[in-house]
């Protein structure tokens, strides 16, 4: 058949791409409708850290009503407030993506995975933030935690510092496994890194070994910094490096997941 | 990088070979599609459509071979702005609502088809403030379709677009494709229904086994199709049996002869059945248990494949099925 037609369309220059900003604001705001939608999923995660503050701190007076422990205490759940919306978002959010055909029709649209990506993570970054607000007005409204306006701005810049590393660990998870198996991966790695790393008890009160071995973690290297610039007591000086050396493993992580994914799936 | 150019064809695959482990989905196929035209993809479950239309749309690469879309690399996603695709199986996004699913699809080109436009062409306006986990069935299969549209593509590659449709739902979806197709795009559609080919397609492209068994003009692919297959026993060996039915009137071919408890028993492919039976009883054979039956489209394939040899047309590669 090579018989070819005169009626095509007229060849005009190509369509080029939407910009990469576009693409991913555009898949941030549908996923997150997306999410919206299922209310039982958001409130889940959105009540839980206030609850815990509401029944585990306000009855103990003597930390609700001390200023700095009572704001570390609202600061190391809002550091579990990110690490499960992260880990939830991602985790399970793409496991789940990843089984639906639509999927695979997104991948014929004309737009580049990284722009898909970027909206995902936005995605997650919103529902971090929307996670703290029940917990931020808890405690104002019922604890004696005070915030500067420098520590508040210094509060807002860490969200984004705690969320980076448990996005890529959420994107790892979510990548490399299937639904259910992301699922309760997801579970069992968000409430040990959640424990072991201070965010429900105070490290302080932590048996020495436990101390030792919580200082490794990402979520205590979380809670110390965030402690540090809402409080002013000064964090670990590993804090930072444990912090910056998980993200660049979880990082490597992620990328490893994503490729062999690709490769599993589209090759 | 690849540049696509507005003067190269929508569709050139040259030599592609496909593996999925030891499996072979294509194997060597050469297809090439002009602007404008309407395409049928045919052939059974397995044969290999799916795997050519993911190289088309760039989700999967070919082990070798070249895969052209506009001239472009179809994985390169700039050479996708011409194409439209549809979500296979019911896959939406369950919680948005049919409003939502065509802004966010069109949000991915820079002058896409209007939302009212889109919906019109499939008779979905009533619907768009509905969430696609409340539509039916049909109506997803609609909205799926309509997707395709939503870049104004110059291609519109389709899978099994009515598969699971009811005959109005399905007449609906072929005439918005007829509407887009006269509007001057070119378009392949997979089915492994006939009638859905017949109701669109010009040209037919049968694949079976991972290969391209024949690619010519539908009228000439629904003659085959008209084929019967005829079984029935006769007593005495095969070899008496083959030359006593192969002169017969009404009989194209005899494909099988198998030993049966009272002779042999003897599989037909009749281009007339009923010329062929009156032929039967007029040369007094002495037949028995005579089932007739329509060709299955893997028959057909066959059949063209056998007769290829004998000149049904161009792009007859090789009479080999895989099964």
């Amino acid at each position: 058949m090579t018989a070819t037609t005169d009626r095509a369309p007229a060849p005009g220059p190509r369509a080029a791409l939407r910009p990469p900003l576009a693409v991913a604001w555009l898949h941030a705001r549908y996923q997150f409708v997306e999410t919206l939608r299922v209310p039982i999923a958001v409130l889940g995660n959105m009540l839980f850290p206030g609850l815990a503050l509401l029944f585990f701190v306000i009855p103990q007076r003597a930390v609700a009503d001390d200023p700095v422990a009572a704001t570390a205490a609202v600061g190391q759940l809002a550091v579990f407030a990110v690490l499960s919306a992260c880990l939830f978002t991602h985790g399970a959010g793409v496991a789940e993506d990843r089984a639906l055909p639509f999927d695979g029709y997104l991948r014929t649209l004309p737009a580049r995975p990284g722009p898909r990506l970027a909206g995902r993570v936005l995605n997650g970054l919103a529902w971090a933030y929307l996670s703290l607000i029940p917990l931020a007005l808890i405690g104002w409204l019922l604890t004696a935690a005070t915030l500067t306006w420098t520590q508040a701005l210094g509060a807002v810049v860490m969200v984004v510092a705690v969320a980076v590393p448990f996005t890529l660990l959420g994107l790892t998870i979510g990548y490399s496994m299937t639904t259910k198996a992301a699922l309760a991966v997801t579970q069992v790695t968000v409430f040990p890194l959640g424990f072991a790393g201070g965010l429900f008890l105070p490290p302080q009160m932590f048996p020495g070994w436990l101390d030792a071995l919580s200082r490794l973690l990402p979520s205590r290297a979380a809670r110390d910094l965030v402690v540090q610039v809402t409080t002013g007591a000064d964090a670990p000086a590993m804090a930072v490096p444990v912090l910056l050396a998980w993200t660049v493993a979880f990082g490597a992580l992620a990328v490893w997941a994503v490729r062999r994914d690709e490769g599993r799936r589209f090759h | 990088m690849t540049t696509t150019t507005a003067g190269a064809p929508p569709v050139l695959v040259e030599q592609v070979t496909r593996r999925f482990g030891d499996v072979t989905a294509l194997d060597d196929v050469s297809l090439r599609v002009d602007a404008g035209e309407i395409v049928g993809l045919l052939g059974p479950n397995g044969a290999g459509k799916t795997t050519l239309l993911s190289l088309l749309s760039g989700l999967r690469r070919p082990d070798s071979g070249t895969v052209r879309l506009f001239g472009g690399d179809p994985r390169d996603p700039a050479s996708r702005t011409w194409l439209g695709t549809t979500p296979q199986e019911t896959g939406l996004p369950e919680t948005l609502k049919v409003r939502e699913v065509v802004d966010f699809v069109a949000g991915h080109y820079a002058s896409p088809m209007p939302r009212a436009e889109v919906l019109a062409r499939f008779g979905l306006e009533e619907l768009v403030d509905r969430q696609t986990g409340g539509l039916s069935g049909g109506q997803r299969r609609r909205l799926a379709v309509a997707l395709s549209l939503v870049g104004r593509p110059r291609l519109v590659l389709l899978d099994e677009p009515t598969t699971g449709l009811d005959v109005e739902a399905r007449h609906v979806l072929w005439e918005a494709l007829r509407d887009y197709h006269r509007d001057g795009a070119t378009v392949i559609v997979t089915s492994h229904y006939l009638e859905e080919i017949e109701a669109l397609a010009e040209r037919v492209v049968v694949v079976g086994g991972g290969r391209v068994l024949a690619d010519d003009r539908i009228d000439r692919v629904l003659d085959l199709v008209a084929l019967r297959r005829m079984t029935l026993t006769l007593p005495g060996d095969a070899t008496s049996g083959r030359s006593a039915l192969h002169g017969l009137d009404g009989v194209q071919d005899v494909v099988d002869a198998v030993p049966a408890v009272a002779g042999t028993r003897f599989t037909l492919l009749a281009a007339d059945a009923d010329a062929a039976v009156r032929a039967l009883v007029a040369a007094r054979l002495p037949f028995h248990a005579l089932e007739v039956r329509g060709a299955s489209l893997e028959e057909a394939f066959l059949a063209l494949t056998t007769r290829g040899t004998t000149g049904v047309g161009a792009g007859v590669p090789s009479p080999e099925v895989s099964r």
